[in-house]
């Protein structure tokens, strides 16, 4: 690894003070590390934010479900609010890379990422988010601009994370077997409003399916549904055609666990 | 930086440069070599220690992190004479053959039996397991000995 200084501040305003020059946050540090020891990421500072207090707080307020920015993967699966508000968040959760990965791995660290095969970003589109940070509010739809793009301005600071609290919902992803990420994953969720559903890895990007929600929401069959976009990625681990028919046969599966 | 933290149960204070990786510094500075690197890329699990009670991997750990942290490597589990239960499970099971492995399933499989109490189901063993990788055995030893160590740690 390239050497760099580390900061670790004791609030948000100090954390925001130490990003200067060539920087990163460190949040769980399970993408950032990895990218920093095979030198495709070099900081001059780093700045960990996992010393600044009460940014792993997980509570319902309101119609909204609550979880902050530093709450760990293992920490959101097994969280009894969680489970009990949104269970296919938390049974998310619990299939995030590996046990290792989702002790240190946070909801935060991963929204900034935004990886286009990651699966948080799923549930923040089709819970129809909003991501909270220190320069203020992003929805879902403006936040994810991309393969790794979002909103956050340098040295903007992911808070906390607001998702709507569905009537039901649930999440299926068909994983990479070495990586863990997501080939296809598919969430659905039913709002008292309408059926939103979001795809991750089969695309270069987080996208909305709109086919898939208009028929979930008519209750007609989904048996027909693949995902046809010109998004959809294609890589040694899967063509594009094979992905947009993996997301046909997880948002059967997401759909099949609806209430 | 500096870092203290608990390492195997004894107050430690780490000063070392910044970007330090906690298995490195394990290895090379503390001669502590139980905590294997393996493919050093945050997947195989060969680096696997307790943090705060908590399976996770060494090499994806800066030091300068873990100030305050409780740090358990596999030489604070057991020693030759007087094995931890889990290591003799892995023993007696047969859980190893090459044994690089071996010092992270073994922490792993403690982190586990904390985690999930002495009667684990093989199927909640090896959603567990997902972050620890073997290419002798094909699991089935090691999960029989992490059941039979889980059980053997409530005791």
């Amino acid at each position: 690894m390239t050497p760099f200084d580390m900061k670790r501040p004791r609030s948000l305003s100090e954390a925001q003070s130490a990003f200067s020059g060539d920087a990163a946050f460190l949040a769980g540090g399970h993408t950032l590390i990895p990218a920093m020891k095979s030198r495709l990421r070099a900081v001059e500072t780093l700045v960990d934010l996992s010393t600044v207090p009460g940014l792993d707080s997980i509570a319902i307020e309101d119609d909204r479900l609550l979880i902050g920015a530093m709450a760990r993967h293992a920490a959101v699966a097994a969280s009894a609010v969680v489970r009990k508000a949104i269970p296919g968040l938390a049974a998310l959760a619990s299939g995030i890379g590996d046990p290792q990965v989702r002790n240190r791995g946070t909801m935060g660290g991963s929204v900034a990422n935004n990886d286009p095969a990651a699966d948080y970003p799923a549930a923040v589109l089709a819970l129809d988010a909003i991501v909270e940070t220190t320069h203020g509010s992003h929805s879902a739809e403006d936040y994810f601009q991309g393969m790794f793009a979002t909103a956050l301005a340098d040295g903007e600071i992911i808070t906390r994370i607001s998702f709507r609290i569905p009537l039901s919902s649930a999440y299926a992803k068909h994983p990479h077997p070495a990586s863990r990420y997501a080939l296809a994953g598919v969430y659905v969720a039913r709002h008292a409003d309408g059926v939103r559903v979001a795809v991750t890895g089969a695309t270069t990007q987080v996208v909305r399916w709109p086919e898939a929600e208009a028929a979930i929401a008519a209750g007609t069959s989904l048996d027909a549904l693949s995902l046809q976009s010109v998004d959809l990625a294609a890589d040694i681990h899967a063509s594009a055609d094979f992905r947009g028919h993996l997301a046909g046969v997880m948002l059967r599966k997401a759909a099949s666990e609806l209430r | 930086m500096k870092a203290s933290f608990t390492l195997n149960g004894a107050a430690h204070s780490a000063n070392v440069p910044a970007e330090t990786l906690l298995s490195e510094y394990l290895r090379d500075h503390l001669g502590l070599t139980g905590t294997h690197i393996g493919c050093d890329t945050s997947q195989c699990g060969a680096c696997n220690v307790l943090v705060n009670g908590e399976s996770a991997k060494a090499c994806t750990l800066l030091v300068a992190t873990l100030d305050g942290a409780g740090v358990t490597t596999i030489e604070g589990l057991g020693s030759e004479d007087s094995l931890h239960p889990m290591q003799k499970a892995f023993k007696s099971a047969h859980a190893l053959q090459c044994g690089f492995c071996t010092p992270g399933m073994v922490i792993a499989g403690v982190a586990i039996a904390q985690r999930h109490g002495a009667d684990l189901l093989d199927e909640t063993i090896r959603h567990e397991l997902e972050g620890n990788l073997c290419r002798c055995t094909g699991y089935q030893n090691i999960v029989a000995a992490i059941a039979n160590g889980a059980r053997e740690m409530a005791k």
